[in-house]
């Protein structure tokens, strides 16, 4: 399986993301923002965490209008893969790939620390190494991770299993605890709390690799 | 625009003494232009020349077989093995975090970032060391949220985790908060870069961001006569850009790679003067510049508002002729101005043209090396008295004073706001003890500490000083690293009084005496004099940031206490008293002497703990708040209770040194003190970890609301809850 990870300018979770699919076992290519293209044959489009274009005018907006957008965004359309985490999550939702917005923390703070998620659906290949309701530890990092969409989308993303994860204690003000949400096709994953740091003993949880697990899965062939 | 002209005020609003100016007239021959005078100004200023403080840094320890490179760089450079290095230094940005708290602290970590990737390191950790005024000071509350803030705003953007720190309140620091920002990174040991240029003819070459007026001449700002618009055109505090550091950062390491450059240096105070000058002195070289080159925010600026601007995420380079394509390409890539703005030449000069005008033309030798030095008069600090008769205090009663101020109540509502985890590599996060990152790719790691108990310091500056280092050495200890070197960010009052002077003497023997005897030396520094308010002095506060190494990320001791664990201290209690957290918090006595450091001892015990690791399951130092607050701390991140079978304050609170707290299981506590027999290392059974309630002898108090209190106190002092 092989993963395209963007660099933006300000991008600053693009190395850990890489290390995670790579310790999963998926080939990783590091693609630019101002390429126009993917590599041949990715299955996975990565949007990393970090702060693309400083956060200047929108969480996320520049860098859903840079050069790369188009090929991924024709790569979704096509049915491909695309995990969107944190800074991602805010690209995808400005890219118009999944709804609602992110707005500032109900507590305006930045905060970074552990939290607990319910997997709210395993109906996708990023959640379907999870239990159905399984509770995992994964840390959040985020100062505009508020989920926020009118009660209408809320209601379709819970009612059609789009919501893949909510929190057990919601530390922003989400909107129906949301943590993450799925695309229609399901193989669109936006989500604010970082898998990629909970990969392995030393960083206090490894409640992360059944994501990435899980996404390869969907890619051994047979 | 015209020059002014040079009348003994604007000479003195320059913060240049009579005699100052009558050195500069010697050495240059004539009058200098208003320009010579501003680089002048920069470079023999406290902060550029260390010109009160020289004399006693030279007596500090900077060398050991771990030092690549010590002190006089943009940061010091330790071996950690297999070809690898830590680069890493710590810096105050105290007066305009006070002015302005979130920009203030912001490029105080922007700048402390620049000094490390400079070097050609990646920055992999952060800590800060900040110290506030009494929480019911009317400033405080907004002090406390714009710096940390302004720590988390840069810090998290830029991407590099901040995994420790100290937050200190005291009514001394109401008019002088202290921010003292620390960075650390990593690069292979065989490619550090330097500043000293070398070549004649070489390309002289501006990276990053365009220069303003920001931090233009603080000292001519307070000449009003000079020019009545002035304030409007200069903010006194420099704005910073994370996003920008980011993109520079990634274009430096890139450059480095591609080998075009030969050195660099961050522009950091004074920005272009400074970093010309160090590049050239270094080097033995002259260097010319053109201004008109140099790219610029701002329209009709002028040569000194060019040499003396502050403008942040700024490089000076000096590149390989032949390789100037490849690097415009890599900083076009990044969308970063790159102008080639000079030359290194043969002759000692430091030559500005601005256009066809010769701004300065002064000898470059002579603008460092020619500094003023002084031999401040200093008196040592008065033997601290003894004791008053203390108030009863009821063990419990204390744990809760402590726990309630917010110097000793947990700082989540603080670290929360920093990225803790970025970069993938953090073990151990902000709390307990020192933080620790693995280094990228192996299985070592580097443990991380800050520390100093100013209290102590103003009590007996020798011994102080001592501590810091020593309580360094311990926390990076406890953790299972083995200390390695250290930096030293000295903040104190006004030198020109010897009593403060003697505090800095004080300190500073005290310090090389613990990094001699613990092995520790100072790689990297910084000094912060004048920190007073209204000729009120701050605490003298040598904060004290160290490096350890763990060889192997399986020797590190980080896990909590297990229910029925035992708890054991390492070392001898005493029960000294004075100066104690317990005293000035519960009873608001700030008396007696600090408390006596053996450095034997701290090596003994300190050595006897990492031999030993593998019978403890947690360790932790003991510094201020004693016994009590430690097993408190530990048995409460555990979420379990602790019985400690001592009721006596002085075992209790008592803040001895050489000490650790350290749970253990039955048959590891048995293994243990047969160890520390053999060793002829002090040990006590003190008590036990479990159960829900927080019990001292007879007093007791249940776990789960001595746990709110301590969770919650923090943001109500400052107002925030």
């Amino acid at each position: 399986m092989k993963a395209a990870i963007i660099t933006f300018p300000g991008s600053n979770c693009d190395r850990d993301l890489a290390v995670a699919f790579e310790q999963a076992g998926a080939k990783v290519v590091r693609v630019w923002h101002k390429d126009t293209v993917l590599p041949a044959g990715t299955d996975v489009v990565g949007l990393p965490g970090g702060f693309s274009y400083g956060d200047y005018l929108r969480c996320g907006a520049i860098a859903a209008r840079s050069p790369i957008g188009t090929a991924i965004a024709a790569h979704a359309k096509a049915g491909g893969y695309v995990l969107g985490i944190c800074n991602g999550f805010q690209v995808l939702l400005e890219m118009g790939l999944l709804p609602g917005a992110l707005l500032r923390n109900a507590g305006l703070k930045f905060l970074c620390k552990p939290v607990t998620l319910n997997v709210a659906t395993t109906d996708s290949a990023f959640t379907s190494g999870y239990a159905q309701g399984a509770q995992i530890r994964i840390p959040i990092a985020h100062h505009d991770g508020n989920f926020t969409a009118d009660a209408e989308t809320v209601a379709r993303l819970q009612g059609e299993g789009r919501v893949a994860f909510t929190y057990a204690e919601n530390p922003n003000g989400s909107d129906g605890d949301i943590a993450g949400i799925l695309s229609e096709n399901r193989r669109v994953l936006g989500m604010m709390p970082h898998p990629e740091r909970a990969m392995e003993a030393a960083h206090g949880s490894a409640d992360g690799r059944a994501l990435f697990a899980g996404l390869i899965g969907a890619f051994v062939p047979g | 625009m015209t020059d002014p002209a040079l009348t003994p005020d604007l000479i003195a609003a320059h913060g240049l003494s009579p005699d100052e100016y009558d050195r500069i007239l010697e050495i240059i021959g004539r009058e200098p232009s208003f320009t010579e005078l501003g680089i002048f100004s920069a470079m023999w200023n406290e902060h550029c020349s260390y010109k009160s403080s020289k004399k006693w840094l030279r007596t500090l320890p900077t060398s050991g077989p771990q030092v690549i490179c010590g002190p006089g760089e943009n940061a010091g450079v330790v071996d950690i093995g297999d070809g690898q290095a830590v680069i890493f230094k710590m810096e105050s940005h105290n007066h305009p975090s006070y002015i302005e708290p979130y920009q203030g602290a912001a490029t105080g970590v922007g700048g402390i970032l620049r000094d490390v990737f400079t070097m050609g390191a990646r920055p992999i950790a952060a800590m800060n060391s900040l110290s506030f005024g009494a929480p019911s000071h009317p400033k405080t509350p907004h002090l406390v949220s714009g710096v940390v803030e302004g720590v988390g705003g840069y810090g998290n953007c830029f991407g590099v985790p901040t995994v420790g720190g100290e937050v200190r309140f005291h009514p001394a620091y109401n008019g002088n908060c202290l921010v003292n920002a620390f960075a650390a990174g990593l690069a292979d040991a065989d490619k550090i870069f330097y500043s000293a240029a070398s070549g004649v003819g070489m390309p002289v070459v501006y990276l990053g961001a365009k220069t303003g007026r920001d931090g233009v001449g603080g000292a001519t700002m307070a000449s009003a006569e000079f020019d009545d618009t002035i304030e409007e055109k200069r903010p006194t505090v420099q704005v910073g850009d994370p996003f920008t550091e980011k993109r520079l950062l990634e274009a430096c390491l890139e450059l480095m790679a591609s080998g075009a450059v030969i050195s660099i240096q961050d522009m950091g105070a004074a920005g272009l003067t400074c970093s010309a000058v160090e590049m050239g002195d270094k080097g033995g070289l002259g260097v010319k510049l053109q201004l008109s080159d140099v790219p610029q925010r701002e329209t009709a600026m002028t040569a000194y508002e060019m040499m003396l601007s502050e403008s942040q995420e700024r490089m000076l380079m000096v590149l390989k002729p032949e390789m100037e394509s490849e690097a415009r390409a890599i900083f076009e890539k990044w969308d970063l101005d790159f102008a080639i703005v000079g030359e290194t030449i043969a002759e000692d000069r430091f030559l500005i043209l601005h256009g066809n005008d010769v701004m300065a033309d002064l000898p470059l030798s002579k603008l460092s090396s020619s500094a003023p030095e002084y031999d401040r008069p200093w008196v040592e600090t008065p033997p601290a008295g003894d004791l008053p008769d203390l108030p009863t205090i009821a063990p419990m009663d204390g744990l809760r004073a402590l726990i309630s101020a917010p110097s000793y109540a947990y700082k989540g509502w603080v670290w929360e706001q920093y990225d803790s985890q970025v970069m993938g590599d953090t073990v151990r996060t902000p709390g307990l003890g020192a933080g620790v990152v693995r280094v990228h790719g192996t299985t070592k790691a580097l443990a991380f500490t800050s520390d100093v108990t100013p209290r102590y310091v103003r009590a007996n500056p020798f011994e102080g000083g001592k501590q810091a280092v020593a309580e360094a050495y311990r926390n990076l200890t406890a953790v299972g690293a083995v200390p390695l070197a250290t930096t030293d960010n000295l903040n104190f009052g006004n030198p020109e009084k010897p009593e403060i002077m003697g505090q800095f003497v004080g300190a500073i023997q005290g310090i090389g005496a613990a990094c001699t005897a613990l092995d520790m030396p100072i790689v990297s520094g910084n000094v912060s004099l004048y920190n007073e308010t209204d000729g009120k002095p701050i605490l003298p506060t040598p904060t004290i940031g160290a490096v350890g190494l763990i060889a192997d990320i399986e020797q590190i001791i980080a896990g909590l206490p297990s229910e029925g664990d035992l708890a054991l201290v390492i070392g001898e209690t005493k029960g000294h008293l004075g100066q104690s957290a317990l005293l000035a918090e519960a009873a608001g006595i700030e008396a007696g002497d600090a408390p006596y450091v053996d450095l034997d001892a701290e090596r003994r015990n300190g050595d006897f703990l990492r031999a030993n690791r593998a019978l403890v399951t947690a360790a932790t130092d003991l510094s201020d708040g004693g016994l009590a607050l430690a097993a408190f701390e530990m048995a409460e991140a555990a979420g379990m209770g602790v019985t400690l079978e001592s009721g006596d304050i002085g075992q209790l609170f008592g803040e001895d040194q050489a000490r650790y707290l350290v749970a253990a299981s039955f048959d590891q506590a048995e293994a243990l003190m047969v160890a520390a027999g053999q060793a002829g290392v002090a040990i006590a059974m003190v008590g036990r970890f479990g159960g829900d309630t927080v019990s001292f002898g007879d007093d007791s108090a249940p776990m789960a609301e001595l746990s709110t209190l301590y969770r919650s106190s923090f943001a109500k002092a400052i107002g925030a809850a």
